[in-house]
């Protein structure tokens, strides 16, 4: 009696075994790269009216204030806040979408572990950042957002679909580069965040979701 | 030999639902990977089951002729990449033989 119970018991968690290591979050979609892209490319380019009339009050006058300069840095601090929030919220939508049709759930063990693996970089990059602009470090803030990314995304690319390990890469390399070229930043950060999310996403809509 | 099959069908006696060709852990195996995987290439079942070619292959042909996976093949460049998918009828074939695992186990107490 009790082998016969057993193995039936054997057989079922073999299978739980097997399902959960071959489960990755299969739900995100190609189209939240797209709309997080979008909206980088957007915060940079006002950022980048920000930054004009920065340097336009100092052609005019021909000196920097204190002053203005921390009104500057409350502007990015509010203007990168938003950023990332309608991001955030636009990319979560497009996924939730996605899950939705696929008839799967977005909060399950996958997702969970998903967002677990790639919360611990972005937060230690996130905090490693406060302490940078603490110390006035803020040419190496854009190269630091880049390779904390790029290490979230590869940490990510276990726990989903593994092409997004490539963006990662690029996101590195990237912000590599800009460690070397601090003067570049907004572009690079423009090129990390902006072009190769609408790249990558377009690449993974056409591969997994185009009917 | 024999003894295996007396013990298949006393197993399989009591209970609807159990499915012959679930019976090798191997497409036991391949059957709960894609369940939880949209579609999944050679290599990666290969080692996730931990299985010879030869042997994976004969699975596979064997689940595809009964009607519950399908093949597609691809191309990563020039070299191919084969993938595998669920098809209903073996989401159906394989959910059955799950509950019947859990009846006989209620079964049994």
């Amino acid at each position: 009696m009790e082998d016969k119970n057993q193995q039936p018991i054997d057989t079922l968690k073999d299978i739980k075994h097997m399902m959960e290591r071959s489960s990755r979050f299969v739900s995100l979609s190609g189209l939240s790269g797209v709309a997080a892209g979008i909206c980088a490319l957007v915060g940079v380019f006002i950022a980048n009216n920000i930054l004009g009339n920065y340097y336009g009050a100092f052609n005019s006058k021909g000196f920097f204030s204190g002053d203005e300069f921390s009104k500057l840095k409350i502007k990015f601090a509010v203007l990168g806040a938003a950023v990332f929030t309608v991001a955030f919220i636009s990319s979560f939508y497009l996924t939730w979408r996605k899950a939705k049709k696929q008839g799967l759930p977005i909060w399950d063990h996958t997702s969970r572990r998903l967002a677990w693996n790639v919360l611990v970089p972005l937060i230690t990059g996130g905090i490693f950042i406060l302490g940078m602009l603490r110390y006035d470090a803020w040419p190496f803030v854009a190269p630091a957002c880049l390779v904390f990314y790029g290490l979230a995304l590869v940490n990510a690319s276990k726990y989903t679909l593994n092409d997004i390990r490539y963006l990662g890469y690029c996101e590195i390399v990237l912000g590599l580069i800009n460690m070397f070229m601090p003067g570049y930043g907004l572009w690079i950060w423009a090129v990390g965040f902006g072009v190769l999310h609408i790249v990558y996403g377009i690449i993974m809509w056409q591969k997994y979701e185009r009917v | 030999m024999k003894e295996f099959r007396f013990k298949s069908i006393t197993l399989k006696n009591p209970i609807t639902g159990l499915n012959k060709v679930f019976e090798s852990r191997i497409r036991l195996g391949v059957m709960s990977v894609l369940m939880v995987n949209e579609e999944i290439n050679f290599n990666d079942l290969k080692e996730m089951l931990q299985v010879t070619d030869g042997n994976l292959a004969t699975h596979l042909v064997n689940l595809e002729e009964n009607g519950f996976i399908k093949i597609h093949k691809g191309f990563i460049g020039k070299k191919t990449n084969t993938t595998y998918a669920i098809t209903k009828a073996g989401q159906k074939a394989f959910t059955d033989h799950i509950t019947a695992l859990e009846n006989m186990i209620k079964g049994v107490k």
